[in-house]
């Protein structure tokens, strides 16, 4: 077994963009930290993306510059290790890993991230039943694997699946499922140029830089086209093509279309939180993201003193905006050490 | 079945199949713009036709698109071609062009 140091003035729970940007930042102002990542490669969801909105760069190259800082600032990084316990200690934090490792912190940055929906929750949308019907999570693998397979003639794309959805569990927006479905398309449209590709929507939030112009550049450039209405069932013909009944809400009529492939844009979920002891008070929001002290003045302190949150953890976040949670997190962190 | 007293109406279903978008590929060829509608209804909002007669210029864009031929012909010949339409659009679309397109190939 590896050795580590058992004392740091910073545990960051979780490997992704958040914790290594986080682990970085602190490196610069001189707080010794360590990164607690559960799989055995760093990066989080970062390393099964293709391409990243809105301008197109690779996911592998964003992942392995933020690593390879790392590895040449030699931090402490362990991996494939979950977080099993977190106890508190007077005002410190005992943590306790899967790999029979236990560490002492001042403080504690949770990083963990979010987990995708599982949409064989949405029965009706054939995910699991049918093989054409995939996940937006499976077509950046197929993007990205240049595999060979069949070339599809029509692929629909439906947004919101298991966002915006009381029926789901999650009133949330995801946020950033829109302008993922209007890349993918784009992806999609210069990977089969033949194919027609739809998007089902029923609001389309291009809310950042950039975002807009895609959704148009899509529009016009590679003639994706945008059908408002959400699906309501999907289902299989002989040939293995689907049907999906949808209602066009903008002419008031509904609407039988076939496709060949269906992707269904799986939103983000709060991520399964370490088990505290019964000390910790860390309280989470109605949609279960951990809940900021305060999201005007305190954004990234949770109830619990010592204990932050950064990236997505306290909300669906797009890469950009967790980098920069992250950093305002590391600063929380300065300070509150500053203070102790 | 009517001779029991039942009518059955045409199914409103739309099919959406390739082989109906020969019109909408025509106007989306010679002007690409019509692709940029997100149907905000600024162009019916300002159309001085509207008030009087049906004339919905953002609900052209999409019967065009849905291939419903009779539709888009109730609501063009309303048009007086001003432009106003084209002068509110946020997105440039060329709503002029796309009614002079319409006259010629519907």
């Amino acid at each position: 077994m590896r050795q580590y140091d058992t004392k740091y003035q910073t545990v960051i729970i979780g490997g992704g963009i958040a914790g290594m940007t986080a682990a970085l930042q602190l490196y610069k102002f001189g707080i010794k930290s360590l990164i607690i990542e559960k799989e055995d490669k760093l990066g989080g969801h970062l390393i099964k993306w293709y391409k990243l909105f809105p301008g197109f760069v690779n996911a592998d190259e964003v992942v392995s510059n933020v690593v390879s800082e790392l590895i040449d600032k030699r931090m402490q990084v362990i991996t494939g290790a979950e977080v099993t316990s977190i106890d508190s200690i007077y005002d410190n934090y005992i943590i306790r890993t899967s790999s029979g490792h236990s560490f002492e912190a001042e403080s504690v940055l949770l990083a963990h991230g979010f987990k995708t929906f599982d949409p064989t929750k949405k029965e009706e949308y054939g995910y699991g039943l049918y093989s054409n019907v995939k996940t937006s999570v499976e077509i950046e693998n197929i993007l990205k694997e240049h595999s060979n397979i069949t070339i599809p003639k029509r692929v629909g794309l439906i947004h919101c699946v298991g966002s915006r959805d009381e029926k789901a569990g999650n009133l949330h927006c995801s946020k950033l499922c829109c302008v993922s479905a209007v890349k993918q398309s784009i992806e999609l449209k210069e990977r089969f140029p033949d194919a027609e590709i739809i998007c089902f929507y029923i609001d389309l939030r291009m809310f950042d830089n950039g975002f807009e112009e895609l959704y148009m550049e899509a529009q016009i450039e590679h003639g994706i086209k945008f059908i408002r209405g959400r699906l309501s069932e999907c289902s299989q013909n002989i040939d293995g093509s689907l049907v999906l009944k949808v209602q066009d809400t903008l002419t008031g009529l509904p609407m039988n279309v076939n496709v060949d492939w269906l992707i269904l844009m799986v939103g983000k979920e709060a991520a399964k939180l370490p088990k505290f002891d019964k000390s910790i008070d860390v309280k989470l929001a109605p949609n279960k993201f951990v809940a900021p002290e305060n999201i005007f003045y305190n954004p990234n302190q949770t109830s619990q003193p010592g204990i932050f949150c950064g990236g997505t953890v306290s909300g669906p976040k797009t890469i950009h905006e967790s980098a920069a949670d992250a950093k305002a997190a590391a600063m929380s962190i300065i300070d509150y050490l500053n203070r102790k | 079945m009517s001779g029991f007293g039942f009518n059955i109406s045409k199914s409103s279903t739309i099919e959406y199949k390739p082989e109906d978008f020969q019109l909408a590929n025509i106007i989306e060829e010679n002007e690409p713009t019509s692709r940029l509608c997100i149907s905000c209804g600024s162009c019916s909002a300002t159309c001085t036709g509207s008030e009087f007669a049906k004339l919905r210029m953002h609900y052209i864009h999409l019967y065009v698109k849905r291939n419903l031929t009779d539709k888009i012909r109730e609501e063009l010949q309303n048009c007086m071609f001003c432009g106003k339409c084209q002068l509110v659009c946020p997105r440039g679309v060329n709503n002029r062009n796309i009614i002079r397109l319409l006259w010629e190939n519907i």
